[in-house]
């Protein structure tokens, strides 16, 4: 086991709204080892992307610490934190709005560099972003055009430029691909593995799509209402789901075959209101197979070696065959 | 990772177009703005000109009251003359500079302190927002006229407090459309992308949030200058702008009030210059805001 880059201890991120207190993010733990992919899924509104952005404090996180490479961002200054977020990037979901329509790709790649003062000459700038546009696989003919001349593929391709400008060494992908057209989607997807493996990042992967967070990550938390239900390695979750929302949520994975018939469990009801929820498992008002303890608030416990799930029938049940 | 070295020449030929040029580019393909650019161009060049072809003592202030009210179209008096004999056409071409100068700088002044409150209105909102919104709202408050009279009544007569009494008059709309553009780019997903690439506020603020909200302010800008025009010829004409007998078009046209129905033409010529530069501002401020926005783009 290697060193854990990155330690997120519960984070928390309410916000407060008219009708009470949303609870986002609500006391998230997990750490990742250097090199390795954290898969991070779940519905929508369950807090994926705001854990992303607590943890680079684009917003300010409740309370909860972020431990990277040993120092806690979270209580770090408004400018030991700009130096901070060299080693930490993000990607954007949506390739179209995260760009600055009026700057062309050159500018739009320059700009981390020249922030962050890693280049000063106006030539040594010029060719680390030739440098940068041939690795992410932008042609060079599109040095000075604007975003919106382009397609989407090729704006994300902006967007992992812009992230790998300061060389990090942790990258969060919030949802990468998902604006993206399924051709297009499998192209990021293999540069950012390809990436992973020249460059030794780490990432965080946000997504909802599970076929996609499979073949991705090294592990899989699967988010719930501001909480993780289930963590484990990818492998492990897709074998052995334990937990029922986990056991639910991969059983709606399409399997493209016309003959195979497969059995979907279907959650009753709505997704709970995130404001203000009771003080019990966050999924008890649609889980099929509650009981009385069910109504305590659930700890992630660790049920085989990495493996770890917030159910206390996850045993008795064993959905997953364990 | 593998190394391409891109020689100096590939990336020669796709040298960034000037940012400038795009935008003239773009701005050429705008007949009426074109009109406007020209006939702002034009009043600019005409100014100019007046002020080494025609002497002020002899030409615009001296009566000749044998040559009064000639009809316009005699020779020598194509615009004809004015109640003491002085050519209309001179003191219209000769005022020129008042009213594009009175706009100009006024204007500048408005800008420069608006967009700048409203930047950090927008940008930061809460507390700050509110302070200076409420700030602005008890000066649009008062009618931009009356403001104008107390502001040149404290400050005394003159050409430059006019203009900055124009200046201040209209701080507070400059504001408040800077702000308004400034609220959808402030949410936007790049002004996060920004802030992750290590960007501080200020920097934010003037690279990605100002040159984005920019379309709107540069329309209320050319409508300013035509408004701040109209201001300084209405204090002019209270007796509290420029002073008589400066050929400011909106003094000329007070003073022509008294002969409009028998001497029309006296308040037509310097009431057609002032629309016209109005016209052509608004021409002009149009097919800016056109020409910066790059979406628009064939």
């Amino acid at each position: 086991m290697s060193e854990p880059i990155l330690e997120v201890k519960d984070l928390t991120k309410y916000f407060k709204t008219k009708s009470g207190t949303l609870h986002a993010v609500d006391g998230i733990n997990f750490t990742i080892e250097k090199g390795k992919t954290l898969g991070l899924v779940g519905e929508s509104g369950c807090g994926k992307s705001t854990t992303g952005r607590t943890i680079l404090r684009l917003l300010e996180p409740t309370s909860g610490q972020v431990i990277f490479e040993g120092k806690d961002i979270s209580t770090l200054s408004k400018h030991e934190l700009r130096k901070a977020r060299k080693d930490m990037q993000f990607i954007f979901q949506d390739p179209y709005s995260s760009l600055d329509p009026r700057m062309t790709v050159a500018e739009l790649i320059a700009e981390p560099i020249e922030f962050n003062k890693i280049l000063t000459d106006k030539k040594e700038i010029e060719e680390r972003v030739a440098e940068l546009m041939y690795t992410v696989g932008l042609a060079p003919r599109l040095f000075n055009s604007y975003p919106h001349e382009l397609d989407g593929g090729r704006r994300q391709r902006i967007g992992v430029a812009r992230a790998l400008a300061t060389n990090p060494k942790f990258i969060i992908c919030d949802e990468p691909v998902s604006a993206l057209d399924v051709s297009i989607q499998a192209q990021i997807l293999n540069l950012l593995k390809e990436l992973q493996q020249k460059m030794d990042l780490t990432y965080i992967f946000i997504t909802h799509d599970l076929s996609v967070v499979n073949h991705f990550s090294d592990d899989i938390a699967v988010m719930y209402l501001g909480q993780i239900v289930e963590k484990a390695p990818s492998v492990e979750l897709f074998e052995h789901p334990m937990h029922p929302y986990t056991q639910a949520l991969l059983s709606a994975i399409p399997i493209p075959d016309l003959k195979a018939k497969k059995e979907r469990i279907l959650i009753k009801g709505e997704i709970t209101s995130p404001i203000d929820p009771p003080q019990e498992c966050r999924f008890y008002k649609r889980c099929n197979y509650t009981c009385e303890e069910c109504r305590k608030n659930q700890k992630l416990v660790e049920i085989s070696p990495n493996h770890f799930v917030a159910c206390q029938r996850a045993m008795e049940l064993n959905l997953g065959n364990l | 990772m593998e190394e391409r070295k891109y020689d100096a020449a590939e990336l020669k030929q796709y040298k960034k177009r000037s940012r400038m040029a795009e935008i003239w580019r773009n701005y050429k393909k705008n007949p009426s703005a074109m009109v406007g650019l020209f006939i702002v161009i034009l009043l600019i060049i005409v100014t100019l000109v007046a002020q080494i072809v025609y002497d002020y003592d002899a030409d615009i202030v001296t009566q000749a009251i044998r040559d009064r009210f000639i009809k316009p179209g005699s020779a020598g008096h194509l615009f004809g003359t004015d109640q003491y004999g002085r050519d209309e056409f001179t003191r219209i071409v000769y005022g020129a500079k008042y009213s594009l100068s009175i706009g100009f700088i006024s204007i500048s002044i408005s800008c420069v302190l608006g967009i700048f409150l409203g930047l950090v209105a927008g940008y930061y909102g809460g507390l700050i927002e509110n302070l200076i919104l409420r700030f602005c709202e008890i000066f649009v408050g008062i009618p931009s006229l009356l403001m104008g009279v107390a502001l040149m009544s404290a400050f005394g007569q003159g050409l430059g407090v006019l203009m900055l009494a124009i200046g201040i008059v209209y701080t507070p709309l400059f504001a408040r459309t800077t702000r308004a553009a400034v609220l959808p780019v402030r949410d936007a997903e790049y002004i996060e992308a920004a802030k992750i690439a290590g960007l501080g506020d200020f920097a934010i603020m003037f690279k990605h949030v100002l040159p984005n909200s920019l379309a709107p302010i540069i329309v209320r800008a050319t409508m300013g200058i035509a408004s701040g025009i109209l201001t300084a010829s209405s204090l002019s004409f209270l007796g509290i702008g420029v002073p008589i007998p400066t050929p400011e078009w909106g003094a000329m046209l007070s003073e022509g009030r008294e002969y409009i129905r028998d001497y029309g033409y006296l308040t037509l010529f310097p009431g057609l210059a002032i629309m016209v530069t109005i016209l052509s501002f608004n021409l002009m401020g149009d097919g800016l805001r056109d020409a910066l926005d790059p979406k628009l783009k064939k």
